[in-house]
Formats: C-alpha cells, sequence, structure tokens
C-alpha cells in the first residue's frame, strides 16, 4: 500500500470519526447528565439530514441547510424532550429503551410518509467540491476536510462549553449530583430541554455534513447510533473526552481496517479472492473486537469512572 | 382458577384451533399467519427468560435468531447443492433433517450467546443494553459481507427441511411441528420459573448483593438464564428460515432485536403466555394495519409508547390484573 | 486457649487521604458476642466489607474457621458459612417471605442450578426454612411479600435469612436500627439465644443492647480500634469516653 492511500485512508478515518463524536457527544451527554438511553438519537441524525437537503434543494444554499439541519434536530429534540422524554427520566432503562424504540418506528414510518422511499441527495456547496493538493502531493476532497474541520471545531467549543460556561457547570454539577442542581437554583427541567437539543443539534448536523457524502435516507441513523454505542463503550458513559478518543479509535481502525485487511490477508493467501473475504469480513468486526477487548479490560471504559 | 391461567388456555387453545379450523376451510394464508405467530412467540419465550425472570435487557436477541436461522440455511444450502461442509475428519455433506438442523441452532445460538454473555453481563444498565446491541449488529455485518452464503442478498432453500414421519410442505402439519415447540418452550420456561434456578435468577434481577450474601453467584445465575434464552430464541430461527425457505441478514438487524422485545413487552414482560399474546397481537396488527396504512409500523410505534407510557402489564397484564404467579 | 472463628490481623484501608481503616485487628471467639462501636464515619461500614468481601483491603489478613480469606469473594466466604446481615434492610421485595428464606437456603445448599424441580414443592427444604421463618416470629407472614413487610420485620426476615445459611459467624449491622424499643427488646433476647449457635459480630447504635449483650467490645474511632474489652473495661476507659462515649454520656 502506498504512502499515500495510507494518508488518504487515515483523513478518511478522521472525518469518520469527528462524525461519529457529534453522535456520541450528544448521546454520552444525554445519559450523564440525565441518566437516560436514547435510542431516537438516529432519529435525530436523519432529521438534519432531510432538513437539510429539503432546505438546500430550495434555496439552493448549502449554508442555509444547515442551519435548518440544526435548528430542526434542535426542535425536534425539544418538542420530543417535553413531550415524551421527559416521562422516562425517572423509568428504568427498559421503559426508556422501548419508548425510544417506539419513538424511531414513529420518525422513521413518518420521514417515510413524508418523503417516500427514494433517496435524498444533498449537494456538495460548488465551494467545497473538487480536490485540494495536500503537501506531499496528495488530493484530497476539500469537502472531508471541511467536515474534519467542522467536526474539530465543534468538539474545541463543546470543550469550552463545558469547561468554561455557565451552561458547562450546570452540565457539570447536573452529571455530578442531580439533587445538588435543585440546590443551586437551576431550573432542572429547562436544563434537561436544554441539554436534549443540544445533543439533537449535534446529531442533526452531523447527519446534514454527511448527507452530501451519502444518501439520504430513512434508516441512515441507526447504523451510526450502533456505532456511536460502540464508541461510548470505549470510551466510558458520560464522559466528553471518552466520547472523543473513542470515536476517533472506532473512525480510524474500521476505515483502516477496512482497506488493509483484505490486502494483509492477501499477501499470504494464495486464493485472492478468499484473502479478500475473510479479510473484510474481519474487517466488519474489527471494531466490535476492539469493544469486546476493552469489555474484558475496562467494562466501564477507557474514561469512564469506575463502578 | 386464576384469571390469568384461563387467559393462558384460552391463548394456547385458540393459537391451535384457528388453523386447524382454517385448514378444514381451506385458508392457507391464515395458518402460514398463525405458523409464524408460533414462531415468533417462541423467539419471544426465549427473550423473556432473560428480560422478564433476568431483568437483562438484550437488545441483541436477533443475532441468535439469527444464528439459528443460518444454522438451518447453511446446511441445507450444503445439502441442496451437493457441497460437503467440511471433509476432515469425516466427509460432512449437510442435511435436510430438521432435527439435525434444530440441534446445530441451538448448539451455535448457546455458544453464542455464552461468548457474547460472558463479555456483556461484566456490565449492567445502560451499557449492557448497548453492548447487545452492538454484539447483534457485528453479526449483522459478518453475514452481509460473507458472499458464500448470499452476503446482503441472503440464499433461498427451495424445498422445506424434512421431518421424519410427517410432510413438511403441508402447512397444518409444519404449523404443528412449530406449535409442539412452542408449547415445549413455554413448558420449559415455566419449570424454570419455578425451579431453585429461577428462584434465584429473579432475586439476582431484585438484589443481587443479597444474593452473593446467600452464597450465590449472580454473573453465573445471569449466563446460564442468557445462554437457554438464546438457544430458545435459535430455534425459533431455525424455524422462521424452515417457514420462509429463505435465510438473509435482516434476521441478524436491530430491528428484529426490537420485534421480539416489542412481543415480549405488549403481551406482558415476565408472563407466561405473554409472548404469544404479544406475537398474535403484533402479527394481528400487521395484518390489519398493513392492509390500511404501508406505514404501519408507525401505529405500532404509538401503541408501544402509549403502552409504556400507560400501561406497563402489557395485554396480559391488562386483562389479568397486577398479580403475578407464586406459587 | 480457643482458636477464633473470625479474625482479623493488621488490616489497612486508605481512600485517598482518608484512611479508613488503620491497623485494625479484631478476633470474634466461639460463643460470643463481641461488639463493635464507634462514632459514624468512623469506618465501620468500611471495615464490616472488608470482612464481608466487598472491599479488599490495602494490606493485612483476614482469616474465617483458621482459613486466610482475604483474597475470596463475598459469594465464597457466604458459602462457607459468614451470615450477614445489612444496616439498611436487603431483602427480595417481590418475593415472599417463605421465598427469600428458600433462596438463602438454597444458596447455602448449592442447589442453585437445578433447573427442573418446583422449588417450593421440595418438602424438606420449605419445612427448613419455615423453621427459621417461625424462629424470627414470621411464622404466620410466610405468604406475604416482602416489600409489604413492616420496617421491623424485614429486619427479622434478614435474619432468618442468615440463620438459614447456619452460619459458623454472624455479621450483624445494626439489626436493631429503626425497631422501636419493643422491638429492640425483643431482638436482644433473639440475640441472646443466637450465640449458641454461632459467635455474632455486631454493629450497633444502641448502646443499651450493646451494653446487655456483648461479651466483649471494640471501639472504633478515626479508623484504629483504640479499646477492646468486657464492658466494664469499655465504660471506664477514659480514651473511649473522649472520643465517644464524651458527646452521648446521657445515654449511657
Amino acid at each position: 500500500m502506498t504512502t499515500i492511500l495510507f494518508i488518504e485512508q487515515v483523513l478518511n478515518g478522521l472525518q469518520f470519526g469527528v462524525m461519529l463524536f457529534l453522535m456520541a457527544a450528544g448521546l454520552t451527554l444525554v445519559f450523564g447528565v440525565m441518566g437516560l438511553i436514547n435510542l431516537a438519537h438516529g432519529s435525530l441524525y436523519m432529521i438534519g439530514a432531510f432538513a437539510a437537503a429539503t432546505v438546500s434543494a430550495a434555496t439552493g444554499n448549502f449554508v442555509l441547510g444547515l442551519v435548518a439541519a440544526l435548528a430542526a434536530a434542535a426542535m425536534a429534540g425539544a418538542v420530543v424532550e417535553i413531550a415524551v422524554i421527559r416521562r422516562l427520566y425517572r423509568r428504568d432503562h427498559l421503559d426508556q429503551v422501548l419508548a425510544t424504540f417506539a419513538l424511531i418506528l414513529i420518525f422513521s414510518e413518518g420521514t417515510r410518509w413524508v418523503f417516500g422511499s427514494f433517496p435524498l441527495y444533498l449537494d456538495i456547496p460548488e465551494m467545497l467540491s473538487g480536490p485540494v493538493t495536500l503537501p506531499g502531493g496528495i488530493e484530497y476532497p476539500v469537502y472531508r476536510l471541511f467536515i474534519i474541520v467542522m467536526g474539530l471545531a465543534v468538539a474545541a467549543l463543546l470543550f469550552w462549553l463545558i469547561a468554561r460556561t455557565r451552561l458547562g457547570i450546570q452540565i457539570r454539577a447536573g452529571e455530578a449530583d442531580r439533587e445538588m442542581i435543585a440546590a443551586l437554583g437551576i431550573d432542572i427541567s429547562k436544563l434537561y430541554t436544554v441539554v436534549f437539543a443540544l445533543g439533537a443539534a449535534l446529531a442533526g448536523m452531523a447527519g446534514a455534513l454527511v448527507g452530501a457524502i451519502q444518501s439520504v435516507e430513512v434508516g441512515m441513523g441507526e447504523p451510526v447510533l450502533i456505532l456511536a454505542f460502540v464508541t461510548i463503550i470505549i470510551g466510558g458513559i458520560g464522559s466528553i473526552k471518552g466520547a472523543f478518543v473513542g470515536a476517533l479509535l472506532v473512525g480510524l481502525i474500521d476505515t483502516l481496517g477496512r482497506t488493509m485487511l483484505p490486502l494483509v490477508f492477501g499477501s499470504f493467501m494464495a486464493d485472492a479472492s478468499a484473502a479478500t473475504t475473510v479479510g473484510s469480513a474481519l474487517a466488519s468486526m474489527l471494531i466490535y473486537i476492539l469493544m469486546a477487548g476493552v469489555l474484558i479490560a475496562r467494562p466501564q471504559g477507557l474514561f469512564g469512572a469506575a463502578a | 382458577m386464576r384469571r390469568e391461567t384461563i387467559i393462558n388456555a384460552a391463548l394456547a387453545i385458540g393459537l391451535l384451533a384457528i388453523p386447524l379450523w382454517a385448514h378444514v376451510t381451506g385458508e392457507i394464508f391464515t395458518i402460514t399467519l398463525s405458523t409464524r405467530v408460533a414462531i415468533l412467540a417462541l423467539a419471544a419465550v426465549g427473550l423473556n427468560l432473560a428480560l422478564g425472570l433476568g431483568g437483562l435487557i438484550s437488545f441483541g436477541h436477533a443475532a441468535y435468531f439469527g444464528l439459528g436461522g443460518y444454522a438451518m440455511g447453511i446446511l441445507a444450502f450444503h445439502a441442496q447443492n451437493y457441497d460437503p461442509i467440511f471433509t476432515w475428519p469425516f466427509v460432512f455433506a449437510g442435511t435436510k433433517q430438521m432435527l439435525v438442523i434444530w440441534v446445530v441452532a441451538l448448539i451455535v445460538s448457546g455458544l453464542a450467546a455464552f461468548v457474547i454473555g460472558m463479555l456483556t453481563l461484566r456490565t449492567s444498565g445502560a451499557y449492557f443494553i448497548m453492548a447487545t446491541l452492538a454484539f447483534g449488529q457485528m453479526l449483522y455485518y459478518l453475514f452481509v459481507s460473507w458472499p458464500k452464503y448470499g452476503g446482503e442478498d441472503g440464499m433461498s432453500i427451495y424445498l422445506r427441511n424434512d421431518f421424519p414421519g410427517v410432510n413438511t410442505l403441508d402447512p397444518i402439519q409444519f404449523f404443528l411441528i412449530c406449535y409442539v415447540l412452542l408449547m415445549l418452550g413455554i413448558f420449559v420456561s415455566w419449570r424454570i420459573a419455578r425451579s431453585p434456578f429461577g428462584l434465584a435468577l429473579q432475586a439476582s434481577r431484585q438484589n443481587a448483593e443479597r444474593v452473593e450474601t446467600v452464597g450465590i453467584t449472580p454473573f453465573r445465575i445471569r449466563l446460564a438464564a442468557f445462554v437457554i434464552s438464546g438457544m430458545i430464541t435459535g430455534l425459533a430461527g431455525a424455524l422462521m428460515a424452515d417457514l420462509n425457505r429463505f435465510v438473509g441478514p435482516t434476521m441478524f438487524s436491530w430491528q428484529t432485536s426490537g420485534e421480539i422485545m416489542i412481543l415480549v413487552i405488549l403481551g406482558g414482560v415476565a408472563r407466561l403466555y405473554g409472548p404469544v399474546a404479544g406475537a398474535a397481537l403484533f402479527i394481528l396488527l400487521e395484518h390489519w394495519l398493513g392492509g390500511v396504512s404501508d406505514y404501519w409500523l408507525a401505529f405500532v410505534g404509538a401503541l408501544l409508547l402509549l403502552v409504556v407510557l400507560f400501561a406497563r402489564g402489557g395485554l396480559i397484564g391488562s386483562l389479568a390484573g397486577r398479580e403475578v404467579a407464586h406459587d | 486457649m480457643t482458636e477464633p472463628v473470625l479474625e482479623i490481623r493488621h488490616v489497612h484501608k486508605n481512600f485517598g487521604a482518608l484512611r479508613a481503616s488503620h491497623d485494625i485487628n479484631l478476633t470474634l471467639l466461639p460463643g460470643e458476642i463481641h461488639a463493635l462501636i464507634g462514632p459514624n464515619g468512623a469506618g465501620k461500614s468500611t471495615l464490616i466489607k472488608q470482612i464481608a468481601g466487598n472491599l479488599r483491603p490495602d494490606a493485612g489478613e483476614i482469616r474465617f474457621l483458621g482459613q486466610d480469606v482475604t483474597e475470596l469473594d463475598t459469594v465464597s466466604r457466604a458459602r462457607m458459612g459468614l451470615g450477614r446481615s445489612f444496616q439498611i434492610s436487603s431483602v427480595i421485595p417481590e418475593f415472599t417471605v417463605l421465598q427469600n428464606v428458600v433462596l438463602a437456603l438454597q444458596g447455602a445448599q448449592g442447589t442453585s442450578y437445578h433447573f427442573f424441580r418446583a422449588v417450593l414443592k421440595d418438602r424438606e427444604t420449605t419445612a427448613k426454612a419455615r423453621e427459621a421463618a417461625e424462629r424470627v416470629g414470621l411464622g404466620d407472614r410466610l405468604a406475604v411479600w416482602a416489600q409489604d413487610l413492616s420496617h421491623g420485620e424485614r429486619r427479622k426476615l434478614e435474619i432468618a435469612m442468615a440463620l438459614a445459611l447456619e452460619p459458623k459467624a454472624f455479621l450483624l449491622d445494626e439489626p436493631m436500627a429503626g425497631m422501636g424499643t419493643e422491638g429492640a427488646a425483643e431482638m436482644t433476647r433473639f440475640l441472646d439465644q443466637l450465640r449458641h449457635e454461632a459467635p455474632i459480630l455486631l454493629v450497633e447504635h444502641d448502646m443499651d443492647a450493646v451494653f446487655s449483650l456483648a461479651d466483649r467490645i471494640s471501639v472504633l474511632d478515626y479508623g484504629e480500634i483504640i479499646a477492646t474489652g468486657t464492658v466494664e473495661e469499655i465504660r471506664t476507659n477514659p480514651e473511649v469516653r473522649r472520643a465517644y462515649l464524651g458527646e452521648d454520656e446521657e445515654a449511657v
């Protein structure tokens, strides 16, 4: 494998990783602050993608699409939190899983009803289309670089928000001790709605950004949701830092595994097609094997608090 | 007699009587629907053991359902193509015998449940849910990327497998096979619920620390329950594959896991016949709502949401009241 | 000298800078009630957890029935015969009294992997369970769900579960807590009898009970045992009075 191909794959892995981070960050925030496991997080990702595709197709403006994605996902998040989710905080995990699974069904079928079963396409804006030549002569799509930069910027913003702002203090207080935030005179139900909407907006943004390089369709959210779960198990639940490290690990290992394992097996197996088969089958399992390793060595995750 | 016992009897008799009557009147489709109910109920009986008695919220039971399905698919695929699965130390050409297929399905899904259980039962709460979901997805991707057995498209088995003395292609006879296995599954879970093991399992759900202080290890109890649970669901997968004469990776999908869980919840968690009630309700909804709207799953979602928020006992809970068997 | 049933040797446990257990030495002899007292935060719970196997000591040794059990977990210690009750009642809420006691029995018998036998149809086991329940005065409450029991009854159920294990030693964490005067007196009489079956390490705040029951008392303060002795010795020990009884002298 050439160095150029390798670097390209590393960049692809980074791009995948930062997207996963946007998903995992919202999930882990909501779990950390409210103790809620939310399966419908993938639906918010889908809503972001659909909003972006619809608005940018209507206006011809990608930025407007992106803004619409953030707004639509945040609004959907806030509405769902107020209508359903807040009844679940005191319930056990089974009820949370079932109710949010029910929400997936409602959102998915509802979207199918409005938009039909055919995928939508979100065009990459002119400014960001085409390749750019990186130092070392590597050609790489501008849009993917843009995603990496956006993802990293949002990650930095999120770390700043949690470390430095008033909302961040409230979030950390909520994670440490749910009784305490009431004692501090914080309006808990408002805080919960805001945190949930924030997580939803992050998911919606991920959906919109990825929507331009994949098709926008019903059911696009759940595979990403499950990868975000893998990320959280690896990183440790409730930890933004864990989500960040976990997401980059999953993104890089999955992407590199898929290109490299077939090559690795090809180097010593006589039958080329068998090597590709075994290599790609194994590659599809790689991150789950990593997750299994973490479950054995550190069941609370790399950055999770010890139980 | 307790009310729940009467409901259970009605469900058992109803599930038998409807297809028999359909057989007499020649309504094949009703027999097929009933067979689906029996098979899905069996899958849910498996999950109910882990979820209802053990409180283990597995969102990855599709793994065992799929493995059971592929156990059938792979064995029959090799048999129908005269392509031996392995030739050493002896030639094994695959098989079309249901009895052999079931044993393989039970073993494979039991082994998978053992390995996945060993890993996931080290965690609890939200971690356990996410980890079981993830391992289910892992198997989904594994079979999608395995072209020999159909990859994304799955594979068809042209003729239904054989059972000694039964014409399995006759819908009513195949239904009866599934029905007997369902009743066996219910019997097993009934005995387990009342056994010392069942007591320890239910106690581990409610207060694991207390269970430890009387000298029982909750982890092992849960693992054993998880394995039995996976095996029963795996057997159901093998039957479903035979009903459809087709296996595909969607058997492993997270939607399948969710559906098996819905059956348990709609029927009533930890109720002996909850899975039967849930499966019957689900198939009826699919049949009725599916006729009204292509988006019928949205209505199932709304119903599920209402059950979770307002009617936690499920169907049998609403009909039989809160009391749970304690004999 | 008789061999102690339970022996704690030089046990240390720190949580960061907090010295929860510092060089603890303690023995429990056959037939005795050894009370462990000390103000809140003295490290009683930490010590109990280390004895029961929930926490591992940083250093030191815990011996039970002449065997080093420091590395064994809760389950193994329970199976060796360490019968424990919890400070906050810990029973199986959706089980009946009988089921709770049967669970404890099957733990002791190691029959938890019988999958097909109906557990409550086993006459021998249920008879034993009934007997244990009757001994603590729950004989007429067998079919009641544990979550519907009164606070005092739940405490009794815990003792019955410990009894069912036929333990070699009891580890009772505040069995009188919240019992009321009459209940506490009843429990005192019961524990007085119980010591003939197996020695009791008793953590208790009820000083009347401690002084009337204990053969020996150890006083824990800031993670250290500052005194061990008979009731009289402890009553008159100046260090104990200063550290512990001083603030509470009226009650003594």
